[in-house]
């Protein structure tokens, strides 16, 4: 097996591409300079000179808003230039090469690539290809792995729930085609959360799924009972009906968050979602502005964590 | 010309003979008796063995010339042992036209180095829907008909094929898989693929192809050559079909007999190939398959990819590894990691392909084609882009010291590669 790719030879973080094999020290290191970084984020004068005259560049190879504005809000907060660039438009549509692409933009002096790509493990052709003071951060890789996400997915569960020694978390719905649910998973089993539960249809759980450690339900109710933490996850409109699933409609009956399903849960429990929702596909809107949910502190968090990775890989 | 080889271990798959001695070409063939020689070479401390014969190798021409030339991969060939090789049809255009196949073997006859033994394609432009006019391009040079990486989804179809070819005692020469279940996939479907998200190929996308194509072999009585064997199941249901008497022999990709799902390791795209790397259980059914015969041979399935092609995202990534002067090397590594004699382990590249590809080859005995190569088995071969001679640098093997190194190959009585 090779070295870890998004580790330098000391084993400190160079890149951060995916959860997967990152050791409790460095997952925890985020967390607790993510925490330092929530009160930055609740300032008046909302910035700190951690970045300052670094280039972090914006590389969306897929369209989105939400992820690509939080990181930008979050590398201007450590006081960096961010350059957005929508690939999806440009370069990729003229034919150039994913690592031509990122070689022309070395050349403008990079400190720091921010990268989503469809492809799953694109962001780690990236960091092979980069020079040594250059570092790649994963924005979301196909279904492969979406770390930041993942990250302040576990902010959010410790803030909460302040450790992961007793808990039950549930992640319900799509795991098949879900970046946000590998990540997490490989997060809480790295943190040691005595029991992860994926909850879906065979149609949307990968072969195997048992190998990344958690336990399988198919029927919602068993799945959410007695469990802290409830994560749903999006469903793609594609996928809503086909040969995977026969309607949004169904799947809500079967797996949609209800008032009634959560009742099932721990008392205390909180409700996730890694946005954007489908109310009434994924959950109900009642649930999802009820007194359980934290869907928005998380994207509060969101800020810190991603301001958190930042600071350490540049510093590395 | 007459040669004289001197001094090595000759070693003949077909009859089992392993010994020091001599073996002496003269007019193209092997030869009884030994005349004055024209040259002579000394091959004391080395191996005398039929050329290898590779069931599955792309030359890339006609069409993919900037991926590789008849000129690169011939001479890949020579240096990798390979005296004979069946090209696919899977070039641009396809080999679906007797013309095409003509020109191919022309090309090929004018370089003189390995013999090109073309697959004609079983459909017209390997699209599944049309039957090529086998007649005519048997009559061309195709040993065989075939889809290459394309299989016939239409059943319809298949089996009309499948009469016709049976008809004229063509043999026909196909993957087992299903192209509906391996639609989008790029790995095989299993914990790799769900831990790096990659979108699966499931082993039964082999076996329910495989059931499909015995069952009409039963109803046709088609000469059926399975090629590219990827899984445990499906080497079962071949070696059912072998005990019940069926006329099907398999082959496999010799990397199948040596890497698994988890040599993708961090999406290395080199580990990408057609059908994909399955899990562990497989692999060692594969070998063990080979081993016992119920996989009559291995083959390179060599495919040149240039490097941009690969230096890609793995689900955007080129599948197919350069294999042509890796199948010796990874042909004993195989036969030593399950401890068999040399003439076992060659036999799976030398008289067991002969017999399925229908020729003289593969055999030292007198009178067989003069295809012999002299190689050094435990010679290292580093594995590096300039050791290569294929333009495919491709191969999941980059790095690594093998064993098994050939120094000199004759084709047709005449010395066509000579290691300096």
């Amino acid at each position: 097996m090779q070295r870890n790719p998004q580790l330098n030879a000391n084993g400190e973080l160079q890149h951060l591409l995916s959860i997967e094999g990152l050791p409790r020290e460095i997952l925890l290191q985020i967390l607790d300079t993510a925490e330092s970084f929530v009160g930055v984020t609740e300032r008046d004068i909302k910035k700190v000179p951690l970045l300052r005259g670094k280039s972090v560049f914006n590389l969306f190879f897929e369209p989105s808003t939400r992820t690509r504005t939080t990181f930008e809000i979050a590398a201007k907060r450590l006081s960096a230039d961010v350059i957005n660039l929508n690939i999806a438009l440009s370069s990729q549509s003229k034919g150039e090469s994913l690592l031509d692409t990122v070689a022309n933009l070395s050349a403008m002096h990079a400190d720091l690539f921010v990268v989503r790509h469809a492809s799953s493990g694109a962001p780690f052709l990236i960091a092979r290809a980069v020079k040594p003071h250059e570092h790649v951060i994963n924005a979301g890789d196909g279904r492969h792995a979406h770390p930041t996400q993942g990250l302040l997915d576990l902010f959010t569960i410790r803030h909460y729930k302040k450790e992961f020694g007793g808990l039950t978390v549930a992640v319900v719905g799509d795991i098949l085609h879900s970046r946000v649910a590998r990540s997490l998973i490989h997060g809480l089993t790295t943190l040691g959360t005595p029991e992860v539960r994926v909850i879906g249809p065979q149609t949307l759980l990968p072969a195997g799924v048992e190998s990344l450690g958690v336990r399988v339900f198919h029927d919602m109710r068993d799945g959410v009972q007695g469990a802290d933490v409830i994560v749903m996850l999006r469903l793609q409109n594609e996928r809503m009906s086909g040969a995977l699933l026969p309607s949004a409609q169904e799947f809500f009956m079967k797996y949609g968050l209800t008032a009634e399903k959560l009742a099932l849960a721990h008392p205390q429990a909180i409700v996730m979602h890694p946005g954007p929702m489908n109310r009434g596909v994924e959950i109900d809107s009642s649930v999802a502005d009820g007194p359980h949910s934290v869907i928005l502190p998380q994207v509060t968090f969101g800020i810190a964590v991603r301001m958190a990775v930042m600071s350490i890989v540049a510093g590395n | 010309m007459r040669i004289l080889i001197r001094g090595g271990r000759v070693v003949d798959p077909a009859s089992g003979r392993d010994s020091i001695g001599e073996v002496f070409l003269a007019d193209g063939k092997i030869a009884e008796s030994t005349g004055t020689p024209d040259r002579t070479l000394d091959a004391a401390g080395l191996v005398v063995a039929p050329g290898l014969i590779d069931l599955s190798a792309r030359l890339r021409e006609p069409g993919y010339e900037y991926k590789a030339t008849l000129e690169s991969e011939m001479e890949a060939a020579v240096a990798g042992g390979v005296t004979s090789l069946a090209c696919a049809p899977d070039t641009d255009p396809p080999l679906d036209e007797p013309g095409l196949v003509d020109m191919l073997r022309r090309r090929a006859k004018a370089l003189a180095r390995a013999r090109v033994y073309p697959l004609g394609a079983l459909t017209v432009k390997l699209e599944g829907r049309l039957l090529t006019e086998m007649a005519e391009l048997r009559a061309s040079g195709c040993v065989a008909f075939s889809q290459a990486n394309k299989p016939i989804a239409d059943t319809q179809v298949l089996w009309r094929a499948l009469q016709y070819a049976a008809t004229f005692g063509y043999p026909v020469w196909l993957r087992a898989e299903d192209p509906w279940l391996a639609k989008g996939g790029v790995a095989h479907d299993g914990e790799v693929a769900t831990r790096l998200g990659l979108s699966g190929i499931p082993a039964f996308a082999e076996t329910i192809a495989l059931a499909t194509l015995l069952e009409l072999v039963r109803a046709t009585g088609t000469r059926l050559h399975v090629c590219r064997l990827s899984s445990a199941a499906g080497v079962e249901l071949i070696r059912a079909a072998k005990k019940e008497k069926l006329r099907v022999t398999c082959d496999v990709g010799i990397h199948h007999v040596h890497l698994s799902e988890l040599d993708l390791g961090y999406f290395n795209s080199h580990c990408r190939l057609e059908p994909p790397l399955r899990g562990q259980r497989d692999r060692e059914a594969l070998s063990r398959g080979l081993a016992d015969g119920t996989i009559d041979c291995a083959v390179s399935d060599h495919t040149p990819v240039d490097e941009d092609q690969k230096q890609k995202p793995f689900d955007e990534a080129e599948p197919g590894a350069t294999g042509l002067e890796l199948l010796l090397p990874l042909t004993l590594k195989w036969g030593e990691e399950r401890r068999l004699t040399l003439a076992q382990t060659l036999a799976r590249v030398t008289c067991d392909a002969a017999r399925v590809l229908g020729v003289a080859s593969g055999r030292l005995q007198p009178h067989a084609r003069g295809d012999v190569i002299v190689f050094d088995p435990h010679a290292p071969f580093h594995v590096r882009p300039e050791n290569l001679k294929s333009q495919g640098k491709n191969s999941p093997f980059l790095g690594y010291e093998l064993a098994g190194r050939v120094r000199a190959t004759i084709v047709d009585g005449k010395i066509v590669y000579e290691e300096r």
